[in-house]
């Protein structure tokens, strides 16, 4: 929690420094004109008795980064985990409002969620590869989605491996366990685990929380790249990270959405109060 | 944490990088010999017996060779002066197999329901049940052997005698069943949460979760548990003394009346056997043949689950 609040509270020259950032942000004009991908209405999540999210709407356009950004206990985890339904493993919530991805709710008990998580892949804030080998682990997803034959698979998994930029860095050791790579290939690796299902959606939940600054900088290196294939949502607690790898930017507050918007105009020109004592550091 | 005795120590027994320390304090000390007191009893306890065990069996195979005793395939001490253990063993290993095969895979399924698949609700009423099955006493598991389970047995299989190790078997999985259902359950669930979600995440069915991930990754505690399991299997004793029998055979058939070592050793303690006989000391060799037995298996329970740590930290 430490390192959660002195990373939260750089009394930052956020607006000098950040921009112009190094990998072009998209503008409000190209956001409003994609499609979304993701539409969140009046999205309503309770733990219990106790209610996390009030009221969300959100657009998540196709092929932008999307980050989702605020004090700790804000929501954006539970927003994040409601897009693919991964908050169904918890006992006693509840969820109202509407979720669609691609023209369809995602929401109610008819839905296939495996074939959802399959389309909507997750990468999560402590890397957690299985016990097994590099390979056995990128050719998980594959594997339980029914893929059989070594080529095909070892395909895939080299596929994956590129896109998540390392597969040069473990290509000679595929079988060895992916507990011996370091905590930033581990996460690398549980992102190109999640590629290997061949998603549309990647959702990323604090993706380099725990690396230190090189792997976190690849890792961001890597969002940038992966936007023009996939739709990607990250929820991040560093705000320059927010600045430097995302389309769009939205805060939450206390269970609200407080405000959404370009990253370049959120963090230029917020429209509200709350949203400006953020990121500017007073609050966090 | 910085405010400890290590920043202000001026000079004392222990030096931590070069910092002085001040001797511990008075109560802390009684306090350290008072629980060092406690565990000197269990260790104290174990050391004698070992003595007790190898002292006595030592006597024993002064008249008897090792070799007579761990290859001869009579066992009839009384009577013929035969001393070979086989027939012993084998009654214990076929009772202990029996018991696993019964005990092992339903426990481990309940134990894969109780973690993987199980609301929290029945886990509240399923697992105070297990605990009265563990807490019910082996001499009424002995009973219901003989009363239940042995007529339904040798209805089933009209060759089996009253006393056969089908039954004691089955009681005895029943018995050692809560134990492998609350260790596995329990090592199932120290799977980390993050390996079920990162399987979820990736479109894997509950299924697939548990066969795929938990149960692999929890594979070295299972069998950890199934050893201890056995251990126990082996060393139960009131069970087996009521229900497989009393007559030393040297068979696999199940449907037979075996004795295990623990049966025999009821049966001469509970006998006029004058100490300092020589039947009175096949009692130590048969325990220390026991003792090496479980002994082996929790060793190897023990291997296997310092394989499990090493997985995860």
């Amino acid at each position: 929690m430490m390192q959660e609040t002195t990373i939260d509270r750089p009394i930052m020259p956020l607006r000098p420094t950040s921009f112009p950032r190094e990998r072009p942000s998209r503008t409000a004009d190209d956001l409003a004109g994609r499609p979304p991908k993701i539409s969140v209405d009046h999205l309503n999540f309770y733990y219990g008795p106790k209610q996390a999210l009030s009221d969300v709407t959100l657009m998540i356009p196709q092929h932008c980064v999307t980050a989702l950004i605020g004090p700790s206990g804000c929501g954006k985890s539970t927003f994040l985990r409601c897009l693919n339904r991964m908050n169904d493993m918890i006992d006693n919530t509840r969820v109202e409002g509407e979720i669609i991805l691609d023209g369809r709710s995602i929401l109610g008990p008819k839905v296939d969620v495996v074939a959802l998580r399959k389309r909507v892949g997750m990468v999560f804030q402590k890397s957690n590869p299985f016990p097994k080998s590099v390979f056995e682990n990128v050719a998980y997803g594959p594997r339980v989605a029914g893929v059989r034959g070594k080529s095909v698979l070892y395909e895939i998994v080299e596929k994956s491996l590129v896109r998540a930029a390392l597969w040069d860095e473990v290509k000679d050791r595929l079988n060895d366990s992916a507990l011996q790579l370091s905590g930033g290939q581990q996460q690398r690796l549980c992102i190109a685990r999640a590629l290997a299902t061949n998603p549309d959606v990647l959702l990323m939940d604090e993706p380099a929380s725990a690396l230190d600054p090189a792997s976190t900088s690849r890792i961001e290196d890597l969002i940038f790249e992966l936007r023009d294939r996939y739709t990607i949502v990250i929820v991040t607690h560093n705000m320059q990270q927010a600045a430097r790898v995302s389309d769009q930017t939205a805060f939450f507050y206390q269970g609200e959405l407080i405000e959404a918007g370009s990253t370049n105009e959120l963090f230029t020109n917020p429209a509200r109060k709350q949203t400006e004592d953020y990121i500017t550091g007073r609050f966090g | 944490m910085s405010n400890s005795v290590i920043d202000v120590a001026p000079h004392g027994r222990f030096g931590i990088e070069g910092q002085a320390v001040r001797p511990r304090r008075w109560g802390e000390q009684v306090i350290g010999v008072a629980l060092f007191g406690c565990a000197l009893v269990s260790i104290l306890t174990t050391v004698g017996i070992v003595i007790v065990l190898v002292a006595e069996a030592a006597q024993f195979f002064r008249e008897v060779s090792i070799w007579e005793f761990l290859t001869g395939t009579e066992w009839s001490p009384k009577l013929e002066n035969k001393f070979g253990i086989l027939p012993l063993l084998c009654g214990t290993l076929l009772v202990m197999a029996g018991a696993a095969v019964i005990a092992l895979p339903i426990g481990l399924l309940s134990a894969i329901y109780l973690s993987e698949y199980a609301s929290s609700s029945v886990r509240e009423v399923v697992k105070p049940v297990l605990e009265v099955l563990a807490g019910i006493p082996s001499v009424v598991f002995g009973y219901l052997a003989i009363v239940t389970i042995s007529p339904l047995v040798r209805t089933i299989f009209p060759s089996a005698g009253v006393f056969n190790a089908a039954s004691a078997s089955i009681v005895v999985g029943f018995m050692v069943l809560p134990m492998v259902v609350s260790l596995s359950e329990d090592i199932l669930r120290a799977v980390p949460r993050s390996l079920r979600e990162a399987a979820y995440a990736l479109g894997a069915t509950k299924l697939d979760v548990t066969v795929k991930v938990v149960v692999p990754a929890a594979i070295s505690g299972i069998v950890a548990a199934f050893l201890l399991a056995l251990s126990r299997a082996i060393g139960e004793t009131m069970a087996v003394a009521l229900a497989a029998g009393n007559r030393p055979t040297l068979t696999i058939n199940p449907l037979d009346e075996v004795q295990t070592m623990t049966a025999y050793i009821v049966q001469v303690s509970q006998g006029d056997t004058p100490a300092g006989t020589l039947e009175y000391r096949t009692i130590f060799a048969v325990g220390l043949a026991l003792f090496v037995t479980t002994m082996f298996l929790n060793v190897l329970a023990q291997w296997f689950v310092a394989r499990v740590r090493e997985k995860y930290e």
